[in-house]
């Protein structure tokens, strides 16, 4: 084919080139802006399609008071918040490795179902200090395993290991339902709490129930906090994410750091089923998992992997989960499908404000002014 | 026996339309897992489409309902696939984290849809499930003739059809023709298309979004075929189920949409295996759900050992692709 030599050359309107790094200041201004439009949108389609009279700013109140509202309410909210950090916090020493471990729902399931086994079988018969510590040993050990199996394939083999952990939690949930009908066969699926071998409450009411894994996840992020930053391994696993090759060229034993990852991020996500059946719940049904696993890579990711930013992601999701609750409670809508609609387009606009942060847009100025002319 | 694999195919059709879209979808190097969200989309698009047309015309014609049906459900997904688009294609964004926020948005979006709106249309329960059996079950009549045999492979309705031929057309266009080889070139390595002169960002966008209509009209086929047009409740976690399974038909089938056609009819005898069987417990027909996922991981695993290189994942699957980056 014959080219003209007079063809006009194109030029692009704009360029779009990484950033090197943002200021702090410029990037929660671009994620509060991100924020703000999604509340607008949210209080519009609420109080549009709303038959109870109510108006936009009465949204908000409601939102608020979600979470707000009493102190049993601060109670569960952080007591999900610490729960989702929880997860999150697991999710994230894979993340940093590029190991894209979609399984947390499973893994927790794993933890809730063998911390449930342990309360079904022995709750009674020992004395509760040993059967909380089977509990515990056994919950972290189920999550663990439930997370070393695609690990142990992505090391020798490569295997997707998104794929495959996504998978995971499916087996990890028809699991759970074939065992809670095996224990009950005439049951209706779901279980009675079990009295005997709770983990300790401390404290009255919602505070009590709520305290112990609001410590637990206190706990672990500062030790994973520390993890990551300070050990070795910490520094080992963000060097198999960055280039695994680079990380064979100086000595590390990648599939050593892939297994040894995955082994902790199950492990915690075990001691989440851990407290989800032995310290809130007292029994196991297979949706416990409250789609954390998912969620959780919200929060990871919107903190970029940062175990502190983590905290404030956390929150916000946990807020907007719960405020939406109180919204379509207040607004008369009987079924919280409302919520998933516009938790969902909260995530669209934050996700697609992390570009603004990445990357800049250059215009062509010369073009523009001819455009002008 | 007859019944169950004629059940079995008309419940395969479902998956086979979430594969072939996801399947498009990851050969541009996309990793939809928005798929079940988009499904759900599509099955709302499609009760709408069906349900304006049935409430508004005296006499409905029943090729005309199953046009809009289809047109909508296309429509719909595709909106829901052109947001996910444009998040991972333009902006660049992480596709896992886009494909959950899409599935949470689409499963939502199809309950409250369909409730609050499609419900609400005058009558539009009793015309949607006339709709469903009268003309989305609409078989061939030389399926009388034909016995056992006509009931396993003609007695389903005209998405059935449709899905096997949108499955032929892709496995042709991805083999034979140019389109197909540049499409899988942009999965396996943008920047050599890029370099190649192809237009990397076209080609995600126009098969992210046929994907997602491909993948919408499998909501539609769950309600308004398999459902017979009953539209219940737990319709969109039905289908969000399904969604999932249909990702997981993709790797058992190798990116291959001529394999999917068997794969999903698989899928389906699986999927509702617990419901025909019998003389075995409870239990076992709870374990018996397991099976299908179990069987992708073993498909999963048994690729990567043995590691042909024309049965792996897109090379650059769930990786954006930024020119200047290198």
């Amino acid at each position: 084919m014959k080219v003209e030599a007079t063809e006009k050359i194109h030029e692009p309107l704009f360029h779009i080139a990484k950033r090197e790094s943002v200021p702090l200041w410029q990037g929660i201004v671009v994620r509060a802006v991100a924020i703000v439009i999604g509340l607008v949108v949210c209080g519009i389609i609420v109080s549009a399609s709303s038959s109870s009279g109510k108006n936009f700013f009465e949204v908000y109140a409601s939102l608020f008071s979600g979470i707000f509202g009493s102190e049993r309410r601060i109670w569960l909210a952080l007591q999900d918040m610490a729960l989702l950090l929880g997860v999150a916090l697991a999710l994230v020493v894979s993340f940093k490795m590029k190991f894209w471990n979609l399984g947390g729902n499973g893994q927790i399931l794993m933890g809730c179902l063998a911390c449930t086994t342990c309360m079904h079988y022995l709750g009674g018969k020992l004395p509760d200090a040993v059967v909380i510590l089977l509990m515990i040993i056994s919950s972290v050990l189920a999550g663990a395993i439930w997370a070393v199996i695609p690990a142990l394939f992505k090391a020798f083999f490569k295997t997707n290991e998104s794929l495959f952990t996504l998978m995971m939690n499916y087996i990890a949930l028809h699991i759970v339902s074939a065992t809670i009908t095996a224990w009950f066969p005439k049951g209706t699926g779901a279980m009675a709490p079990i009295e005997y071998a709770n983990l300790p409450v401390l404290g009255e009411g919602q505070m009590g129930k709520s305290l112990l894994p609001i410590l637990v996840v206190v706990v672990l992020t500062g030790a994973m906090f520390a993890y990551l930053k300070f050990s070795k391994h910490g520094y080992e696993l963000s060097v198999v994410g960055e280039s695994e090759n680079t990380a064979r060229y100086v000595g590390i034993n990648v599939k050593v750091v892939i297994i040894r990852t995955m082994i902790l991020s199950g492990a915690i996500c075990g001691i989440i089923g851990l407290l989800l059946s032995g310290a809130i719940n007292h029994n196991v049904s297979s949706n416990m998992d409250g789609n954390m696993g998912f969620t959780g890579i919200m929060v990871a990711w919107l903190a970029k992997f940062n175990p502190v930013g983590m905290i404030f992601s956390a929150f916000f999701i946990t807020f907007i989960t719960r405020g939406m609750g109180q919204v379509c409670t207040d607004f008369g809508f009987t079924n919280d499908a409302l919520s998933d609609i516009i938790i969902g387009i909260i995530y669209f606009l934050i996700i697609g404000c992390e570009f603004f942060i990445s990357y800049k847009i250059r215009f062509n100025k010369k073009l523009l002014r001819k455009k002008e002319s | 026996m007859d019944i169950f694999l004629a059940k079995a195919i008309e419940f395969g059709v479902i998956f086979l339309f979430g594969c072939i879209g996801e399947t498009l979808t990851e050969k541009s190097g996309h990793l939809n897992l928005g798929i079940p969200g988009i499904m759900c989309a599509g099955a709302a698009g499609g009760c709408f489409g069906a349900g304006i047309y049935l409430t508004s015309v005296e006499n409905p014609n029943g090729f005309v309902t199953v046009l809009l049906a289809i047109l909508f459900a296309c429509l719909f997904a595709g909106l829901l696939g052109g947001v996910y688009a444009f998040l991972t294609v333009s902006l660049r964004c992480n596709q896992n984290v886009t494909g959950l926020a899409i599935t949470i948005f689409g499963v939502g979006f199809a309950s409250f849809f369909i409730n609050s709106v499609v419900l609400t249309l005058e009558n539009a329960s009793t015309l949607l499930s006339m709709a469903g059996i009268n003309f989305f079950g609409a078989y061939l009549p030389i399926f009388d003739k034909m016995g056992v045999i006509g009931t396993i492979f003609f007695a389903h309705g005209p998405l059935a059809y449709l899905a096997i031929v949108i499955a032929i057309l892709s496995a042709l266009m991805l083999r034979k023709t140019r389109i197909g080889l540049n499409l899988r070139a942009v999965g396996e390595s943008p920047a050599t298309a890029d370099a190649a002169g192809i237009n990397v960002t076209l080609y995600k966008y126009v098969f992210i979004l046929v994907g997602s209509a491909i993948a919408g009209l499998g909501g539609l086929c769950y309600v308004m075929e398999y459902m017979g047009g009953i539209v219940g409740s737990t319709v969109s976690s039905t289908i969000e189920g399904i969604g999932w399974l249909s990702i997981a038909l993709v790797i058992f089938t190798l990116w291959k949409p001529d394999l999917a056609i068997v794969g999903s009819f698989l899928f389906g005898a699986l999927y509702i295996l617990s419901n025909y069987i019998t003389g075995v417990t409870f239990v076992q027909t709870k374990l018996l759900n397991l099976v299908p996922y179990m069987v992708t991981v073993i498909v999963l695993i048994i690729t990567s050992v043995r590691g042909k290189k024309e049965n792996q994942p897109p090379a650059s699957l769930g990786l954006s692709y930024f020119r200047e980056e290198r």
